[in-house]
């Protein structure tokens, strides 16, 4: 019974990077109509960058979480001015396949410099350690990990349904002439919306620098998986990406013990099961 | 009639031999294969470096200065036996390709191996772990140089249960490979009095270890084993330090430990492992100077891994044989059989010989990795603390199950 609790904990874990990554994913489709299939990447780039300025400019951990997902998210707004732009109103067929290739070249990119098996990155001495709970010893950075994630996705869903920068994102989607007629900027609205997204990708990438080694295919292992976590939740749908995120890392976690080759394979299966009965994901609405 | 008939045959094949001979002694064209994993877990290791290790090899055996013309080519089998088959295939069939070498992944490797041994060409693994190559599954186109399951599991594995460890518990990576090692492992454990405990079976390229690890120290096993390689294995340690593994009293044995994971991993973490090893760049002069080598031509100065010096080794003796045999006859078989009657002797491996299933004999040293105070440079790692010899390292021939040794 102890070490179920413990599996649900790690699973929980896991579960804050799916959140923020399809938490990020769910705000670019829900804002640009965009399948960003680069979001891997991006994540995979928001921990290159917390690398570099540790060892290149001695900037700790603290602050690369605030400014890695800045540079990153620069980035990003730059891909979509010069690239994803044109792409608006047309299937979205194209932006998946244009972020699929700035993925590609990317993650080549990284590869060409920097090998395969990744760089060490270290947990900053405030969180280092970890405390005994009876049931398991839970590293502190762990426990950080889902807080700090969930006060992220909480603020995000906050931004978006409840103020009113959010009601202009929500009504230029729905209708982005009319909101340009009351004096939005709406491209400008957009690009900024990109950067949020991508911005959120890079600091799960920055969180996840010292669990995992920092890699150039570390956002190509997870992005699919993602993919099927807000495939499951319903494109688009920010709370819903939130809790199946959550969800479906318990959920990997459990397999994890009780079957654990199946753990890699878990999640697809689970998405099968759900468009079998229903369609449109869990929260998402009929298109 | 009979007899013509018979005279007629003999002619025949005495012709066809001469002709053969005739031919072998004026070809000196040879195409080598170098099969890695090129993109994932266990490029940095094997990848673009055995490439080079095989060119290296080439260009320092000076046969190209006495008329012969050696091409490579690369492929990447991306750890799918399917894809390393099709490659292997496409090389015989229409590339004309007379060796592949390298090949980490077991599960790749003992496929290309069937390959190989249908088309009759020669196959010098380097990368892969199983013992089965020269084992159960031993063919007579096939040289398995650098290190295998059996040897990890009678260095490292035997070091550890002497030393106390007596109770195992293993994560194993879900494939040929790690049911191999763990195997072998288990043999060992046993065999000195220890007893396996548990074990967790992973699925290859798993990015979080962290239920796996919960496992592992709930069993209360005095030693963790880790069979599993390259992504996965740094992974592990990373991870288990993050979890107070080793603080609380268990040890992690890397069954398994390359140059470029301890890189990846950081001395910080990975200092005080220990593991097993056939080379190690910083042995002798000899080892320094190739390395030195080596890394100039490598994007980030990497030295080599005993994959890559592998490589080198086995291309390098292979052109030997070819050598001797005074030119290629392109029939695996008989080169194999050569390189097999042929002491090995290079300058990162030293002496050792080749047996008759196909197993490379030399020497194996157990490390241990530094503390980074102890550490000089950004490659010196290791720290020798035994050395192996060759013939109690590898699979004695009497417990070979391998067909070629019943004739």
């Amino acid at each position: 019974m102890q070490a179920l609790y413990a599996q649900l904990l790690v699973g929980l874990i896991n579960g804050s990077f799916y959140a923020l990554l399809s938490l990020g994913l769910a705000v670019i489709f829900g804002m640009l109509n965009i399948i960003n299939f680069a979001h891997g990447a991006l994540y995979m780039m928001g921990a290159f960058v917390a690398y570099f300025l540790l060892s290149l400019g001695g900037i700790n951990y603290w602050w690369a979480l605030l400014i890695a997902p800045v540079i990153v998210g620069i980035f990003g707004m730059i891909l979509e001015r010069t690239m994803l732009q044109w792409l608006t109103g047309l299937d979205h067929l194209y932006g998946l396949l244009l972020t699929f290739g700035i993925a590609l070249i990317v993650q080549g990119v990284f590869q060409n410099y920097f090998g395969s098996s990744g760089l060490p990155y270290a947990i900053p001495d405030q969180l280092k350690g970890g405390m005994n709970l009876g049931f398991m010893f839970l590293p502190v950075y762990r426990g950080w990990v889902v807080i700090f994630s969930l006060v992220v996705c909480i603020a995000t869903w906050f931004l978006i349904e409840k103020t009113r920068l959010g009601a202009y994102l929500r009504a230029a989607t729905e209708n982005p002439t009319l909101v340009r007629a009351f004096g939005v900027n709406v491209p400008r609205m957009i690009t900024l919306t990109y950067g949020l997204g991508v911005g959120l990708a890079a600091l799960a990438g920055v969180l996840s620098a010292p669990i995992n080694q920092v890699r150039p295919l570390m956002g190509a292992d997870l992005i699919i998986v993602v993919f099927a976590v807000v495939v499951i939740g319903g494109m688009g749908s920010i709370m819903g990406s939130i809790i199946t995120g959550f969800a479906l890392g318990v959920i990997e976690g459990l397999t994890k013990y009780f079957y654990p080759e199946a753990s890699n394979t878990v999640v697809f299966v689970l998405m099968v099961l759900v468009l079998l009965v229903k369609p449109t994901g869990l929260t998402g609405r009929a298109a | 009639m009979k007899t013509t008939s018979i005279a007629s045959l003999l002619l025949t094949t005495a012709l066809t031999f001469a002709a053969t001979a005739v031919a072998s002694a004026q070809d000196k064209t040879v195409k080598i294969g170098a099969l890695s994993d090129q993109s994932g877990l266990y490029a940095d290791l094997g990848g673009p470096g055995s490439t080079l290790a095989a060119q290296m090899a080439v260009e320092d055996s000076g046969l190209a200065a006495k008329g012969w013309k050696i091409d490579i080519i690369s492929g990447d089998h991306q750890n799918k036996p399917d894809i390393g088959t099709a490659i292997a295939r496409q090389w015989f069939d229409v590339d004309k390709v007379d060796i592949i070498v390298d090949v980490p992944n077991s599960g790749v490797a003992l496929a290309v191996n069937n390959v190989v041994k249908e088309k009759n060409g020669v196959y010098i693994n380097s990368g892969a772990a199983t013992s089965d190559l020269t084992n159960a599954q031993c063919s007579p186109n096939t040289v398995h140089w650098t290190y295998d399951t059996y040897m990890l599991a009678h260095t490292t594995g035997q070091a550890l249960v002497k030393a106390g460890g007596d109770s195992w518990f293993f994560l194993t990576a879900d494939y040929a490979f790690g049911a191999a090692l763990e195997r072998d492992t288990s043999a060992v454990v046993t065999a000195n009095g220890g007893k396996v405990i548990g074990g967790v079976k992973h699925p290859l390229n798993t990015p979080d270890f962290s239920s796996f690890l919960l496992q592992a120290q709930s069993s209360k096993a005095k030693i963790i084993g880790l069979a599993n390689a390259g992504g996965d294995t740094t992974n592990t340690i990373k991870q288990a330090a993050e979890f107070g593994i080793g603080k609380g009293g268990q040890k992690l044995a890397a069954l398994l430990l390359f140059l470029t994971d301890v890189k990846a991993i950081g001395l910080e973490t990975a200092q005080g492992l220990n593991f097993t090893e056939t080379f190690y760049w910083d042995m002798n002069d000899q080892t320094r100077a190739f390395s030195k080598r080596f890394g100039e031509k490598m994007k980030n100065g990497a030295m080599p891994t005993m994959v890559q010096a592998g490589v080198y080794a086995g291309v390098r003796h292979y052109l030997k044989a070819l050598e001797a045999l005074g030119g290629n006859p392109h029939d695996g078989v008989k080169i194999v059989e050569k390189m097999k009657s042929m002491p090995t002797e290079d300058e990162l491996f030293g002496k050792g010989e080749i047996q008759p299933n196909g197993r490379t004999i030399h020497n194996a040293y157990l490390f241990e990795v530094k503390k980074p105070s102890e550490s000089k440079g950004p490659w010196d790692f290791y720290k020798l603390v035994g050395t192996v010899p060759g013939d109690q390292a590898f699979t004695p021939l009497s417990e070979s199950k391998c067909a070629l040794l019943k004739k």
